[in-house]
């Protein structure tokens, strides 16, 4: 048990399950299965996109500029199917991702070619790429009549009784856990951000790594436009405006460290469902919607000081005392 | 990444002068905003008119200010992303206070104190806990609108004092606003503390290496908080300015903001990853950063599409000096 609650996976796990107990004493619909498989059909979005986030963050970069990639490749995706409904959907999934990769490699190769800190490209980017967005759609929405039912209903439809948005979930996750625990890539990418001297060392190329980091961001990114745009059935240049937030705290609240190299697949999940579950929670106990924003800033600083408790380095710090007086 | 508290590698500078290279980057900046002014008075006859430019101040003194103290703040390896929430509580704050029949001095000290308070809880939070301020911020930022929010929900403050307009409105002498002479008092001001005291001098060392600071006997905490205290105090000068300019306050104002600010510092020269940057920089970023605006305002450019250019300034500003050198090692070797 002792070793069990070493792993912040466990306590998030147990901050999940007190959460929703305490609910449950109120409202004991909200604990059924039905409701939960629901609440994880909802965050299914914010999971995938903070394994993305996942990746960047642990080779010492930061993504701001996913929630704007998501809202142009979504916009791509509901415009070409609008104008072409006989496109089908897994071809049209393949151009989302490719658009997204395509935007995320852009911005991996400023990293890793000009050597230009991650956060400024990316602020950069997240401009940009929603105003491209702006352009490409000429300020126009594409509303629910000018979308095809598949493309509506794809997500939608349940196989073996779960919806297909939790299935792409399951996949990505299961992906994402073989490509950060069992490959090449995936050890380059924590190595990377552990100690990027010694990753070099090693023979591990730190700058194409962050690249890779970026390209595998990009995808998740333009994977969510198109699962995004169908979910909510609206494409416009405001859709998810600021989520590139909601996603970093997610993994921040999953425990990766945004100081690199620290951080789980099943973290970055569970920190995602924590947040979905107090936005579908709030609702139910009564509390106004406007009570989420302050409660998820809350649990972000929790989470930061817990986080900084398990991982401070054990090195020494001399002239502790003089510092604090 | 900034606002680690771990080691990192420090930039390689002592390859050319630092005072050159600083100067080249202002003569870049002056350069840009040059052409932009030329191009923007080519493009419409109505943008050189004393009351034009005096509109357009109005596009970037209230972010400008906030800039100056962020300035401080990342050349000191730390960063704070709540400022524009910080802007939202204290304006909240602000027309709750009208709602209780505050007066303009009184506004403005609870705009101001609810700046500085924000800013010493993220101060707190970064120097004594020892956490990453850009998570910290990201944490703080959600918070403090967060609680805008609950205060407000879907209404608006209105009914401000006439007095109180003045702040955002007002001109003190011909199309000299109120706003700009803040502005030009605040420059001077950040300029004198970062460039010609000790203090500033300290915040140079923080940033270059905050292991051999405090060795060298510099209170890298203290100085922090002192950066955290003042950046939440300018996003409450922002606050006032912003508040009495508009006559209403919603939870939503000022939204984005702390995107800007910073893309404004960092096209100003400030290392995003501390140790080097100037006043005179941001200064000129931010009459960059207004005349863009401005000038496709008035060709009638939506303002999604100026967030392009200036993102696209963003980069291109900083990858051009990079390629730059490149290529003119290239050549030498």
């Amino acid at each position: 048990m002792r070793g069990l609650l070493k792993y912040r996976e466990a306590w998030l796990l147990l901050a999940i399950a007190v959460v929703i107990g305490l609910i449950s004493t109120r409202f004991p619909a909200f604990a059924r299965p039905g409701n939960l498989a629901q609440v994880f059909n909802d965050t299914s979005i914010l999971m995938i996109l903070a394994l993305g986030q996942m990746a960047v963050i642990l080779t010492r970069g930061i993504d701001l500029s996913m929630a704007s990639n998501l809202c142009f490749t979504g916009m791509v995706a509901a415009m070409l199917n609008a104008a072409h409904p006989g496109i089908p959907i897994p071809m049209l999934i393949v151009i989302a991702l490719a658009v997204g990769l395509a935007l995320g490699a852009v911005n991996g190769l400023l990293v890793w070619r000009l050597n230009i800190p991650s956060i400024v490209v990316t602020l950069g980017t997240l401009t940009i790429y929603r105003g491209a967005t702006f352009v490409l759609s000429g300020g126009a929405w594409v509303n629910a009549d000018k979308m095809s039912p598949a493309f509506i209903g794809f997500q939608r439809a349940a196989f073996l009784g779960v919806p297909v948005l939790s299935w792409i979930a399951f996949g990505v996750i299961a992906l994402f856990f073989v490509l950060m625990t069992r490959t090449p890539l995936g050890r380059s990418i924590h190595a990377a951000g552990v100690n990027p001297t010694a990753a070099v060392y090693t023979g591990i190329d730190v700058g194409r790594t962050q690249f890779l980091a970026f390209c595998i961001s990009g995808m998740i990114s333009g994977l969510c436009g198109y699962l995004w745009i169908s979910r909510y059935v609206i494409a416009s240049v405001e859709v998810a405006n600021g989520y590139e937030l909601n996603i970093i705290a997610a993994c921040v609240i999953g425990g990766v460290s945004i100081a690199g190299g620290i951080g789980s697949v099943g973290g970055a999940v569970l920190g995602a469902l924590f947040l979905g579950i107090i936005a579908n929670a709030l609702p139910v106990i009564n509390i106004s919607p406007f009570w989420q924003m302050a409660i998820s800033g809350t649990a972000i600083i929790l989470a930061v000081v817990l986080n900084a408790r398990g991982e401070r380095r054990q090195g020494r710090i001399i002239l502790r005392k003089a510092e604090a007086t | 990444m900034t606002g680690t508290p771990a080691p990192r590698r420090i930039p390689y500078r002592l390859d050319r002068p630092l005072t050159s290279a600083v100067f080249s980057w202002e003569a870049l900046l002056v350069a840009v905003a040059a052409a932009i002014f030329v191009a923007n008075s080519l493009a419409s006859p109505y943008f050189l008119d004393p009351w034009s430019l005096s509109d357009l101040t109005f596009n970037f003194t209230e972010k400008a200010i906030v800039a100056f103290a962020m300035a401080l703040l990342i050349i000191a390896g730390e960063i704070d992303l709540s400022v524009a929430a910080i802007i939202a509580l204290a304006s909240t704050l602000m027309g709750m206070a009208v709602q209780a029949g505050v007066g303009t001095p009184g506004l403005v000290a609870i705009g101001l104190a609810a700046g500085l308070a924000c800013g010493a809880f993220n101060g707190f939070l970064v120097t004594r806990l020892g956490l990453p301020s850009i998570v910290v911020t990201i944490g703080t930022m959600t918070l403090y609108r967060g609680i805008a929010f609950i205060i407000l929900g879907d209404q608006a403050y209105k009914g401000y004092p006439e007095s109180f307009a003045f702040f955002g409105q007002g001109y003190v002498w011909w199309v000299v606003s109120f706003e700009l002479v803040l502005f030009t008092v605040f420059a001077v001001a950040y300029w004198v503390l970062l460039h010609r005291t000790s203090f500033g001098r300290r915040v140079f060392a923080i940033g270059n290496n905050p292991v051999a600071a405090r060795f060298s006997g510099v209170r890298v905490e203290r100085i922090k908080f002192v950066l955290f205290c003042l950046t939440g105090l300018m996003s409450g000068f922002a606050a006032v300015l912003i508040t009495s300019r508009l006559g209403s306050t919603r939870p939503s104002i000022a939204q984005g903001y702390e995107l800007e600010i910073i893309t404004m510092v960092v096209l100003g020269g400030v290392n995003i990853l501390g140790g080097s940057g100037s006043i005179l920089g941001v200064v000129l970023a931010a009459l960059i950063m207004g005349l863009v605006t401005f000038g496709l305002g008035l060709l009638n450019v939506p303002g999604i599409v100026m967030s392009i250019f200036v993102g696209l300034l963003l980069i291109v500003v900083i990858a051009l000096p990079i390629i730059w050198r490149r290529v003119a090692r290239v050549r030498v070797a």
